[in-house]
């Protein structure tokens, strides 16, 4: 079933093989069980749990270059799999391959965008982004890490609020100062969970756009995780749609063939546009539903 | 000009009267008509003998407060110290305790916190500790040290060091996950973790921790004095045994003003480190 599902493409675009040698990262087999609680304590307070299995059996290989969406219904262990990917969550069963060597847990080749920012309230934008970069490239002088962070700041367009608080800002900026931080320490993939979904419509449209912008000018490897079906078709080279939890799985991968750069406004003219969209509507739609009678039972 | 005539009054009725007579100015005015009202019914009542005998009056408690306070600096042996030498002695054995219980508490509650183990392990010491009255640790100072000022700042820094601790480790075992994960995901050390991430995330903690045990250390000097010689709590004892009420209701003022104040800039501390998180 999951080299099915990697094989399987809905516009009949030819699929990588399984053991695609250009795939920049290799989700083989994974399997994520949360353990249940069985320890003495537990026996005692009358509070042991079951095992979970929360992801069963995905396979997925990204290439370089390729920005791609995870898209499910609620609960479907989208950030589980992004965790996963991350290395802040360890793999229950299978293997995740980074340029061909296993991920053993977090480290700055990859660079995470969090859905509530996540950024250090007590440090200023300027000094949020030091942070990552004197982490990351602690053997660089005083003067590159500054030019390292200027450049950030202007890819951002955060200019001028550079010693301002966290708090100080709108929920757009601080996603703002979210992405710069990830994208200052040069990781070879972009994990992105929910990015925008803390904002507002006009905010997260006007950041899509900006994050299409950013994206055309490095064309980094992206893992987004989305709930908006018209953002993973503005931003989007593939999009993995998964089933429900528990066991989630992917079910299909769309390829997304609309020309770069793409804007907002004219994107639903490609004759592909409606099709696509109907697809996943139907796919959300059906899960969705699925999810919603198994809570009622 | 007919139409527009009835909205100009009813704004200006919404606004109230005046626009000087905002709520801060009320609150002022209402303070200052309880106190004259309080003061009144306190020295009428003293001077028709409702209260307990020998009650001072308003006045003649005010006459003392305006003595001690112009006076503050005299020296006629241990039972005749003006007022202010005796606040700089409270104030300095609460300083040397309050100073060393925050030099324990602090960096052990950071310890404690970090580790989840340590954390449920020490839980109980502290659990059984916090609630014990800072007197019943004094016959066991001074048997210790055989010292009234060494016992004195041994109460303060047995009966502050609680609160910091506590919130301390509160403080640093719940920080935010997502601070972590940052700092997991850039790849930073231990060590940088703990004093660029966990530190500074749980500061609003610590600072609240530290506001409660300076509280609490007033609280306990003025007891532990009555027991132990100078100080105001002594002051306190001291008139007590001339049977002067007056000057005990002086020294419970200035004991209540400078506990103020020094809320009052930990409360200023605590809003610095805050940058917008509620503490």
């Amino acid at each position: 079933m999951s080299i099915a599902s990697v094989n399987y493409s809905s516009n009949g675009a030819v699929s990588p093989e399984p053991e695609f040698p250009s795939a920049q990262l290799s989700i083989r087999n994974v399997t994520k069980v949360f353990a249940g609680k069985r320890d003495i304590f537990s026996k005692l307070s009358g509070k042991t749990s079951r095992d979970f299995v929360a992801i069963e059996d995905i396979s997925l290989d990204i290439e370089p270059n390729t920005f791609v969406s995870i898209i499910g219904p609620s609960g479907c262990g989208k950030s589980t799999l992004l965790n996963m990917v991350a290395g802040l969550s360890p793999v229950s069963q299978g293997e995740i391959l980074l340029n061909g060597s296993p991920i053993t847990g977090p480290g700055p080749d990859r660079g995470m965008v969090f859905q509530n920012y996540a950024l250090m309230p007590w440090m200023t934008v300027e000094e949020n982004i030091r942070f990552a970069v004197e982490t990351v490239f602690s053997k660089l002088s005083p003067k590159q890490i500054n030019r390292a962070i200027k450049e950030q700041i202007q890819l951002v367009g955060l200019e001028g609020a550079e010693k301002k608080h966290p708090h100080e800002l709108s929920g757009g900026m601080r996603q703002r100062v979210g992405i710069a931080r990830a994208l200052a320490i040069n990781p070879q993939i972009l994990l992105m969970d929910e990015p925008f979904g803390a904002l507002d419509a006009l905010t997260r449209g006007f950041l899509q756009s900006e994050v299409e912008r950013i994206w055309e000018q490095q064309r980094k490897t992206v893992i987004m995780i989305t709930h908006s079906i018209e953002e993973a078709l503005l931003l989007s080279d593939r999009i993995v749609m998964m089933t429900r939890g528990p066991a989630a799985r992917v079910d299909e991968i769309l390829e997304v063939p609309f020309p770069r750069p793409r804007d907002r406004n004219t994107i639903d003219q490609h004759p592909a546009y409606h099709d696509l969209k109907a697809e996943m509507e139907s796919h959300l739609f059906r899960e969705t539903r699925a999810v919603e009678e198994s809570r009622i039972r | 000009m007919a139409v527009s005539q009835p909205t100009l009054t009813k704004t200006k009725g919404a606004n109230g009267s005046a626009p000087w007579l905002n709520e801060n100015v009320k609150a002022l005015g209402l303070f200052i008509i309880s106190l004259v009202l309080f003061l009144l019914f306190w020295e009428i009542g003293a001077n028709l003998k409702l209260f307990a005998k020998g009650m001072p009056t308003a006045s003649k408690t005010l006459q003392e407060l305006w003595w001690w306070s112009t006076h503050p600096f005299f020296d006629n042996g241990p039972n005749d110290l003006g007022i202010g030498w005796n606040l700089l002695i409270s104030l300095r054995r609460v300083a040397i305790g309050y100073f060393l219980a925050s030099a324990i508490a602090v960096p052990l509650g950071i310890l404690i916190g970090i580790s989840p183990i340590a954390y449920k392990a020490f839980n109980p010491y502290v659990q059984l500790l916090k609630p014990v009255s800072p007197l019943a640790w004094l016959p066991l100072g001074l048997y210790i040290f055989r010292d009234s000022e060494k016992t004195g700042i041994f109460i303060i820094l047995i009966s502050s060091i609680w609160p910091t601790l506590i919130n301390t480790a509160f403080g640093v075992a719940n920080v935010n996950p997502e601070y972590l994960d940052v700092s997991k995901t850039l790849g930073a050390s231990r060590i940088r973790t703990i004093f660029k991430v966990i530190i500074p995330a749980a500061l609003p903690n610590i600072v609240s921790g530290l506001r409660i045990s300076m509280g609490i250390s007033w609280l306990v000097i003025v007891a532990a004095e009555m027991l132990l010689g100078t100080g105001l709590g002594y002051f306190i004892w001291n008139e007590w045994n001339n049977l002067y009420i007056p000057n005990i209701l002086v020294a419970i003022f200035i004991i209540g003003l400078v506990g103020l104040i020094l809320d009052n800039i930990f409360g200023a501390l605590e809003k610095f480190v805050a940058f917008g998180r509620k503490a």
